[in-house]
């Protein structure tokens, strides 16, 4: 990874991956307590996959996500607290509680949401990316599905329709080595995921998913081409889920070897030596943005914990615009 | 007054919305220059208005409605048509779960204003796969509106609405109705949801019938006449929103109740209706509600097992004299 970027790009870059990190620890936390209704899926080890392409993109560029979303919610630049509000079903939340978890959006900064349905999103992202091209801006859309999405049909459809149609679409898919427990190598004869980029006539590029500034680069190129409307690109990002599949899940199936080295390949340890060594970051300024994120994703916390329920009969607004 | 048919009806609302609205495009497999649509609504409109805004699609229908969701949600009004209403269940995750939940999932904070055409019915020998009416299953999923529209006027004018709406609508056309004739005024008007309309004024039963079912309850209707049978045609136009007050204001006055309606008998349209009928305004009734479907068949081809399954003018008349 080459360091070719100003300080204040590579500290906010640093900052995001470890406020993703920091908060799904806090969202684990709570759920410990039993504070977090239903089920939660974490980010925590896939950081550097939303931090690097969300660093290319503006504020008016959109993103789609899925179940494992709170990462993608962040790097577009949702608001932690209300995020957590949203987790824990409070009327603060971005969705007033109806969405939770897995579905949190926040339009206001072109988070076009997250879908449960595994696949579903890569069709809408399309969507939007023809949305784009009908009103002539320069706007992309970077679409976050995961190595089992790559399975359905609609990630054909959607990508063969981005391609024809020359679509500005990022498809980014987080290979993350288990959909579930299924294990990548059982359902698909191919290693790498980017090689079916060819079957549409569009490029595709495998990278390192857990070195950010790896993810940065191939993002780069990818938005850059589709803004200048040169069509979509599949970026296929290996990397690893620290934790299970959704809370219930131990995570048995993985040989305790692979999780290890992984874990040694943790996206923010990484990063935090690299900006140490070429002498970005003193330890003492690492140490002051890991207090500051603490403290921000405390206040989230406590925002969440501190907001009501919502209504009761609010149940039963917004089935129609 | 002028008469037009159903299909140009339908066409003349696609073309007034997309002069009217930049952001309107429709998008569907061969829908443009080439063809016009499998039963040619958007004929010549791709001459018109490009290539872009009548987008010839590949054949994929998730994709298709995904498109038109992701569109929607981004200051677009797509229209999306499904070449038979049956193709459309290769695409209802994105209807069901991504086009009619995402308003309500997501708080309130996008719009979904997108339009799905799609022909139903039976009635023309293509079987199983080209032949059904599934209302019933839209119906079924809050956040979608239903339109069912029976005559060239209904159809404009609730299309239109459709267009200028701000929520996901499904749109159900009627392979037999494309060609029928009607009267549509020149001047621009519009059709509210949730508005049902009295094709027929009687005393003695109330039929509510939908969209293809809607002519051969009056046929049934005028025959009756000769009996001295004087029935009430009630058509919904849309199913959701249901002008459910409309219905039992009929049902009140005439006391007998006859639904009838494509598509299979088990928990489809008749089934819905009778049932709001049965609980809103039982202590009314005279005698048993009627329900004249389909049977819980798939849709044959040979054309005396297909005419057997449609409910027609003499099962309508059967069901109407049963209760009489």
């Amino acid at each position: 990874m080459e360091l070719n970027l100003c300080k204040d790009k590579l500290v906010g870059m640093y900052r995001k991956l470890l406020e993703i990190r920091i908060f799904e620890e806090k969202v684990f936390e709570l759920y410990a307590q039993n504070l977090v209704p239903g089920t939660i899926h974490l980010y925590a080890g896939e950081e550097a996959v939303a931090v690097g392409v969300c660093s290319n993109l503006r504020k008016d560029d959109y993103i789609t996500s899925t179940h494992r979303g709170h990462g993608h919610c962040i790097a577009k630049g949702a608001q932690p607290k209300r995020i957590m509000a949203e987790i824990l079903g409070k009327k603060t939340g971005y969705c007033k509680g109806k969405g939770g978890s897995m579905h949190i959006a926040d339009f206001s900064v072109g988070m076009l949401g997250a879908t449960a349905v595994v696949g579903a999103g890569l069709p809408i992202a399309m969507g939007a990316g023809l949305s784009i091209k009908l009103s002539r801006t320069d706007n992309v859309v970077a679409c976050f599905f995961g190595d089992g999405a790559s399975n359905q049909g609609t990630f054909h459809e959607a990508i063969n329709m981005a391609a024809i149609w020359s679509l500005p679409v990022i498809f980014v898919c987080e290979n993350n080595v288990y959909a579930m427990g299924t294990r990548r190598s059982r359902v698909m004869l191919i290693e790498n995921i980017a090689d079916r980029a060819q079957a549409y006539g569009i490029s595709g590029v495998a990278v390192d998913g857990n070195d950010v500034l790896a993810v940065y680069e191939a993002a780069q190129k990818a938005v850059e081409r589709a803004r200048r409307g040169e069509g979509p690109t599949l970026i296929e990002c290996k990397t690893y889920r620290h934790k299970g599949h959704s809370r219930i899940d131990p995570a048995k199936y993985r040989p305790e070897e692979e999780v290890e080295e992984w874990l040694r390949k943790d996206p923010i340890k990484r990063f935090r030596e690299k900006l140490m060594q070429t002498e970005v970051l003193t330890e003492t300024e690492i140490q002051q943005v890991e207090k500051d994120v603490l403290a921000e994703i405390d206040e989230a916390a406590k925002f969440a914990l501190q907001s009501p329920f919502p209504d009761p009969a609010e149940a039963l607004k917004d089935v129609y615009a | 007054m002028r008469k037009i048919t159903y299909k140009e009806a339908l066409r003349e609302a696609l073309r007034e919305e997309m002069l009217r609205d930049r952001t309107v495009f429709l998008l569907g497999e061969d829908i443009g220059r080439y063809w016009g649509g499998a039963f040619k609504v958007t004929k010549g409109l791709a001459e018109e208005f490009g290539d872009e805004r009548v987008r010839d699609t590949p054949i994929s229908e998730s994709a298709i409605i995904g498109a038109a969701v992701g569109a929607a949600i981004t200051g677009t009004r797509p229209v999306a048509e499904i070449m038979f209403g049956d193709l459309t269940s290769l695409a209802m995750d994105q209807i069901a779960n991504q086009a009619a939940k995402i308003h309500y999932m997501f708080g309130g904070q996008a719009k979904v204003p997108l339009v799905i055409r799609t022909p139903f019915g039976a009635g023309v020998n293509i079987a199983a796969h080209h032949s059904q009416s599934l209302e019933a299953w839209f119906m079924h999923v809050p956040g979608l509106h239903v339109c069912v529209p029976s005559t060239p006027y209904d159809a404009k004018g609730l299309l239109k609405t459709s267009i200028r709406g701000n929520n996901p609508v499904f749109f159900c056309e009627h392979k037999l109705l494309y060609p029928m004739e009607g009267e549509v005024p020149e001047e621009e008007y519009m059709i509210p949801f949730g508005v049902a309309d009295i094709k027929k004024k009687g005393s003695d039963v109330t039929i509510v019938a939908t969209s293809y079912m809607v002519h051969k309850a009056i046929e049934a209707a005028r025959e009756l006449e000769a009996e001295s049978i004087n029935v009430e045609v009630l058509d919904p136009r849309t199913l959701v929103p249901l002008d459910r007050q409309t219905i039992i204001s009929s049902v009140k006055k005439t006391g007998r109740l006859v639904v009838v309606s494509e598509g299979c008998k088990t928990a489809g349209v008749t089934a819905e209706i009778a049932a709001i009928v049965a609980e809103e305004a039982i202590d009314y009734l005279d005698a048993p509600i009627k329900r004249v479907a389909e049977p819980d068949t798939p849709i044959p081809f040979s054309p005396t097992l297909e005419q057997y399954v449609i409910p027609n003018e003499k099962s309508i008349m059967n069901a109407v004299k049963e209760i009489i």
